[in-house]
């Protein structure tokens, strides 16, 4: 059912342009709509950049945000996917006691498993990074949560997607 | 020597000149043929100011009373002629002050440039004097908005701002400019906008489209039109009349929509919406095919969501994506410009009378008549209405004048009675119902249209909101004509209150002043009507006048307006009493 909440990840093509994030966050405020992670980079064109935006709505109302999106001069293409689409990564970094390094053994597996990796340690205190999918990243927070945890944050999704976007192709249509 | 830098030389003095930031600012706005702007001066935008003053003999910068009001007169000025309307303004409280007109145009796709002055760029962000974020204020109600900090980005800004403000679904842009920018000396050259590439003002027409929506037209039964500005906007009146008449479809429009066909055309059925007639109203839950073109299903024109049209097949012919499926879902949307859409379609369809299906929309005006229209026109009770001061002015005028009405219950009734004999007569703050827009709009539309009669119709309470335009029509000498129709009080929520809320009437009865005496304050021309026998004279005078004229007509305190939709309630469910 297309009024059935589920995550969408939306991809945004935009000119670089500083005002064009408060547009767009604007679009979902008005409208009650939490962003659940937002994420903006340069994308694979030259001076383009791309917002990548994880909401969790109906596929109903994110057609008519998608709308309400690409109305915005400086947005070029506006695209939503459902999981099945992408290929995507978050990212997480733990800061912990160096402490724990000797005390409790099964950190180390812990990291092993779970394909993270230590970035740094020093005397007091050492840095575990971890990319992956949502779910590993909960995974690893519990798990190393009961050691406890002197920092933890974690990026926005990224996000490619299986299919072509043929957002370049349209750009050299513009172009003539 | 060399003859490639002699060339080049040779280029640069006669495309560019050394200029500084706020000359540039005119200049661009000579080259958009810009021929009249309205505002009000102050720190941040003196410089421009400046030049306004050198250059006054080639643009005409009129000082409104209050920025809200050079808003509306900008909003008035394109509304009437479709071109841009300009409003400048300082920073801080200056710019603020656009924000309701800023507001008004983007929700009623008014094409309109702003200018605001800023503080100097290395003052950004340390709360200076007058510094407001207005790039930041204005983004939800701009179409575009900009801040620019180099005077040799204000060519490219500008140019930007004009072809955004008219292209596709017009709206309001915002350039915002620093002091230090206009003070800043550059090499000035100036190129009009063609486009931006990241912009698709107009999408491209899909013929299959237009083939399918001719398709369920020409099987329809019952079919029905209802047009929005969208056709006046795009300038599709002939082939939108054309279309009309070919295919012999009742057609009805929403209040921006009005005048794009004649109200006397016999395909015109009348008004949709809240106070809308009572026949396009209730047949919009019986029509087969409904046919939207140029409009959005605005919440006052649909009712409730759940049982609008929902027996009919609904094409949609919009310019704008967004709008498809956004309140209505369509069976078939024919995305594109209004006057290349009706065009295609106009060939595709066959010729039709449908005798049936328009005697229903007679028989149900013929109730509407009797149960309301009546009653407004003709009253046999004492007091005067509102609709009969139209009557009076359709009469006199012979609807050819441009009606700029306020926002209420005379606002209802004007755009229910006014007689539009042509198309942009209807000028009115649909989408935000801006109470205060009437007066100063109408100075604009009156600058744009000096050919044109221009009446303005406010209540006694949105007058007050911007009455101190009076002072822009004595200086300017605008020959506006103002009606005021008083009933002491803000009629349209006395209405509700007496509907909706036992006749509590919580602050809407209004103590009012002598607003004939007022408007000679500012040498106008003024008189009040309080009987039924005084107002064709009245009319006439006010109409014979070659100046501005103030009209006051005392009309009924509690008239109410029918029909009426109450709010949630289902078009077909519409009040007659
Ligand atoms: C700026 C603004 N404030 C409040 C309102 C709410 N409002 C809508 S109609 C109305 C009453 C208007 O009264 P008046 O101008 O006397 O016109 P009437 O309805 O009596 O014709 C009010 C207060 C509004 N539309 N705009």
């Amino acid at each position: 059912m297309s009024t059935e909440k589920q995550l969408f990840t939306v991809s945004i093509y935009t000119e670089n342009n500083i005002g064009l994030l408060n547009r767009i966050s604007a679009i979902f405020q008005r409208r009650h709509i939490n962003i659940e992670s937002l994420n903006t980079s340069p994308s694979e064109i030259d001076g383009v950049s791309r917002f990548t935006i994880v909401v969790n709505m109906s596929e109903d109302n994110i057609k008519k945000i998608i709308g309400q999106i690409e109305k915005q001069v400086e947005v070029i293409k506006a695209y939503y996917h459902t999981e099945d689409d992408i290929i995507y990564q978050e990212s997480c970094i733990f800061k912990m006691r160096s402490g724990l390094l000797f005390d409790e053994r099964q950190i180390q597996n812990i990291i092993k498993e779970s394909n993270a990796r230590i970035v740094t340690v020093n005397r007091d205190f050492f840095v575990i990074e971890k990319s992956g999918r949502k779910e590993e990243i909960e995974l690893l927070h519990r798990e190393l949560s009961v050691f406890g945890i002197m920092q933890f944050t974690r990026s926005g999704r990224i996000a490619v997607t299986k299919d072509e976007m043929k957002i370049s192709t349209m750009l050299q249509a513009f172009q003539h | 020597m060399d003859t490639k830098t002699i060339k080049k030389e040779a280029i640069n003095t006669q495309t560019t000149e050394r200029i500084s930031g706020s000359e540039a600012v005119v200049r661009c706005l000579l080259e958009e043929g810009v021929k009249v702007l309205y505002g009000y001066p102050g720190g941040a935008i003196m410089p421009v100011y400046d030049e306004l003053y050198k250059f006054q003999d080639k643009i005409h910068h009129v000082l409104a009373r209050h920025e809200q009001g050079a808003t509306h007169a900008a909003q008035g000025y394109a509304r009437i002629s479709g071109e841009v309307g300009v409003a400048i303004a300082t920073s801080g409280p200056g710019a603020t002050n656009l924000i309701t007109g800023i507001a008004d145009a983007q929700i009623d796709s008014t094409p309109m440039v702003c200018i605001t002055g800023q503080v100097s760029s290395h003052l950004l962000g340390s709360d200076a004097f007058q510094e407001t974020d207005i790039v930041g204020i204005s983004t939800p109600v701009t179409k575009w908005n900009c801040q620019v900090t180099k005077a040799s980005q204000i060519p490219e800004a500008m140019a930007k701002a004009f072809y955004i403000a008219k292209s596709g679904r017009p709206g309001p842009v915002l350039v915002d400019i620093t002091k230090d920018a206009q003070f800043e000396e550059f090499d000035f050259k100036y190129e009009k906008c063609k486009g931006v590439r990241s912009y698709n003002p107009i999408p491209k027409l899909d013929p299959t489209s237009v083939a399918a929506a001719a398709k369920l037209i020409n099987a329809a039964k019952k079919p029905m039109i209802v047009w929005g500005q969208g056709v006046s906007l795009g300038q599709a009146e002939a082939q939108f009349k054309a279309v009309v008449e070919k295919a012999g479809i009742p057609s009805a429009w929403t209040i921006l929509g009005a005048g794009a066909i004649p109200t006397s055309h016999p395909l015109n059925i009348g008004m949709v919406g809240m106070h809308g007639n009572y026949a396009p109203n209730v047949l919009t839950n019986d029509c087969d095919v409904l046919i939207a073109i140029g409009m959005r299903f605005d919440d006052r024109v649909t009712g409730s969501l759940s049982t609008y049209a929902k027996q009919a097949k609904v094409i949609h012919f919009e310019i704008d994506p967004a709008e498809i499926d956004k309140n209505v879902k369509t069976d078939v949307a024919v995305l594109g410009d209004a006057k290349e859409s009706l065009a295609a379609l106009l060939p595709l369809l066959e010729e039709k009378t449908h005798p049936e299906w328009h005697q229903k929309f007679k028989d149900l005006y013929a109730i509407e008549y009797e149960k309301v229209i009546k009653d407004d026109l003709h009253p046999t009770k004492e007091g005067l209405t509102m609709a009969e001061v139209l009557k009076e002015i359709n009469i006199q005028t012979k609807g050819d004048a441009a009606i700029v009405s306020d926002v209420g219950q005379h606002q209802m009734i004007a755009c229910r009675y006014a007689n539009f004999n042509k198309t942009r007569s209807n000028i009115t703050s649909g989408g935000l119902g801006t109470m205060g827009f009437g007066l100063p709009a109408a100075i604009g539309a009156k600058m744009a249209a000096p050919d044109r009669e221009v009446i303005s119709i406010s209540g006694d309470g949105g007058y007050q909101m911007t009455i101190q335009e009076l002072g822009t029509i004595f200086q300017q000498k605008v020959p506006v004509k103002i009606v005021v129709l008083n009933n002491e009080f803000l009629g349209m929520v006395r209405q509700w209150q007496q509907l909706f809320f036992e006749k509590r009437y919580a602050s809407t009865e209004m103590t009012n002043p002598d607003f004939v005496a007022i408007a000679k304050g500012y040498s106008i021309e003024a008189q009040k009507v309080t009987k039924r026998e005084e107002l064709k004279d009245a009319v006439a005078k006010m109409i014979n006048t070659d100046g501005p004229y103030f009209l006051e007509v005392c009309v009924e305190k509690e008239g109410n307006v029918f029909p009426m939709i109450p709010t949630g309630a289902s078009v077909s469910e519409v009040r007659l009493e």
